[in-house]
């Protein structure tokens, strides 16, 4: 397939919009667009951060999730009660594959679930005096804990709970920070609120504890790694690189974070953020109160990784500086292998993504790097900000979808016919069963990490691995094989 | 009147955030900037127009202030 044109695409569009009825055609008009470079801000191209229409399928997730499952979640020795029905905990235990070091149920909890387990007679009668008592059964049983935070489900604003009242009650008991989140599922419109109501909460319950503590000693080259959420130890392949230059990282934001280091990050020199997305927020305000710095950053991909490197140098000094060049060098030989070994089989296939808050754009070198084209990409939950940032990242006339519906996402695939799709598992076995190859880019299909130039030999093996899979010649039944064999046939070699 | 983070970009111009409206933009020009103050008319990179009382003395960024649409 070669490269399709804007008209093309343009076209693509109208064709997969006309099924709609006319005010939902107009409506999902607005978040399909053919990229333009030309364009400096993408509110003028495309609509996003909108609520998705009622009837067509979206992927999005609720505020609890981003709220418990992303920011506070991975916080690894604080108890996060799932406030409300066993449900919303249950169903995403775990998923997120936020690794941490430490003994669970001892000192850290994080694939744990605790929640309040709502019976109809607390929304009855109200559900406060059920969360104080859990709150006491907690510190019996697991006394080494640092704090909970009580992440708010449903019901609990349906119902008027007052869990601030609760939580500061039980702070002033238990000796130890309380964090009440109303990141009931209602609000918002996806899990992105969720992310906003999460970095408030730390800002008003969390950020200012130590501010009168002076026992922590900063050296000049702290820095923390923010919206970093360690997803197959992302973090940790994060965290080399920068140690190695000389910086010390002084607190990961969450994953494999603790609540001392979240206290602790107003101390550094600077933070850097990952997934804008999520914790931007809590970065500008950090910015404005503390007057530490912001930037951010990518570490997919050795392009990306050695531009990072050295914008973040920049901050430093010369020694800094050099050694950011000396890190790059010294992974030179290891990424150029991986890269000879990789581009000659992924060279020239073409990608679409469809993921969340950062990864739209930020795995776009990653690809490059090893030659190949991304054709299509969008998000979940992005904002306009998030498209700024994106417009550039993408070549001329093609495809960007904002929370792309199930049936237009199946649709531009069959008509781009792209060679490997990145989304995620409510994704998978549609367009598996399709026949195309298929990678989850939230939770890298059980493997991980792709951060840094360690996780990039792995990101690299693991694309060769699915879109040069034999089974894809085997999808089709032979009786219904046409005369030319797929070529995927040829991958086992 | 929305409420504007302003920050100094990585190229040194001011940047002006509207947190409501995820909306990021370059102040291309100000009515009053000077040692001792700071404020009036702001043109943005998108040729919108927004209006705050001069400050004095001149804020620190970043900083967050309430503006008015002109
Ligand atoms: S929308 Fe409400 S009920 Fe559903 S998972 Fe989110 S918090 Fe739970």
């Amino acid at each position: 397939m070669s490269t399709m044109t804007r008209e093309e695409t343009a076209a693509l569009i109208q064709e997969v919009l006309e099924v709609y009825p006319e005010s939902a055609r107009e409506e999902r008009a607005k978040h399909l667009t053919v990229n333009d470079q030309e364009v400096e801000q993408s509110k003028k191209c495309i609509t996003s951060n909108r609520k998705s229409l009622p009837g067509v399928m979206t992927i999005r997730g609720c505020a609890y999730a981003g709220s418990k499952g992303v920011v506070w979640g991975p916080i690894k020795d604080m108890i996060h009660i799932s406030h409300g029905p066993v449900g919303c905990g249950q169903y995403s235990r775990a998923g997120r594959r936020n690794y941490y070091v430490g003994t669970t149920g001892i000192n850290t909890f994080g694939t744990m679930n605790f929640t309040s387990d709502f019976q109809e007679k607390d929304i009855v009668f109200g559900g406060d005096k059920k969360l104080s008592k859990i709150m006491t059964e907690i510190e019996q049983l697991f006394p080494l804990n640092k704090g909970i935070t009580i992440q708010s489900e449903c019901p609990i604003g349906l119902i008027g709970d007052d869990i601030e009242a609760v939580a500061k009650q039980a702070a002033k008991t238990l000796e130890k920070p309380v964090v009440p989140v109303r990141c009931e599922g209602f609000r918002g419109v996806s899990q992105s609120l969720g992310h906003h109501i999460a970095n408030d909460a730390v800002r008003d319950w969390v950020l200012g504890n130590r501010d009168e503590d002076t026992s922590f000693v900063s050296t000049p080259y702290d820095v923390t790694i923010l919206g970093d959420y360690n997803i197959g130890g992302d973090a940790w392949a994060s965290r080399t690189l920068l140690e190695d230059m000389g910086l010390r990282v002084i607190a990961q934001w969450s994953g494999d974070g603790t609540l001392a280091e979240m206290e602790n990050t107003p101390k550094a020199k600077l933070n850097l953020l990952h997934c804008y997305r999520s914790m931007n927020y809590i970065s500008r305000h950090m910015e404005e109160k503390y007057g530490v710095p912001w930037m951010e950053y990518n570490f997919f991909g050795p392009t990306k990784i050695a531009e990072s490197l050295r914008q973040i140098a920049a901050f430093f000094d010369e020694t800094i500086q050099a050694n950011a060049e000396k890190v790059i060098e010294k992974y030179q030989a290891e990424y150029q292998a991986v890269i000879n070994k990789y581009r000659p089989r992924l060279e020239g296939k073409r990608v679409m993504l469809y993921v969340g808050g950062l990864r739209p754009r930020h795995i776009i070198g990653a690809y490059e790097d090893l030659g190949m084209e991304v054709v299509g990409t969008g998000y979940e939950f992005g904002h306009n900000d998030d498209y700024d940032r994106t417009i550039k990242e993408m070549g001329n006339a093609t495809l960007i979808y904002d929370d792309v519906t199930g049936y237009e996402f199946e649709e531009f695939v069959k008509r781009v016919k792209p060679d490997l799709i990145g989304s995620g598992i409510k994704e998978k076995y549609i367009f598996q069963k399709m026949g195309i190859p298929f990678r989850q880019m939230h939770s890298w299909d059980y493997s991980g990490p792709y951060h840094g130039y360690d996780g990039f030999a792995i990101f690299a093996r693991d694309m060769d691995m699915t879109l040069n899979n034999p089974c894809w010649s085997k999808v089709q039944a032979p009786w219904l094989k046409s005369e030319e064999a797929p070529e995927a046939a040829v991958a086992g070699a | 009147m929305p409420s504007v983070m302003i920050r100094v970009k990585e190229n040194g111009a001011l940047l002006f955030y509207i947190a409501k409206k995820d909306q990021e933009d370059e102040i291309a020009e100000v009515e009053t900037d000077t040692e001792e103050s700071w404020g009036g008319e702001v043109l943005l990179t998108d040729g919108s127009r927004y209006y705050v009382d001069p400050i004095t003395p001149r804020p620190s960024f970043p900083t967050t202030l309430r503006f008015k649409r002109v």
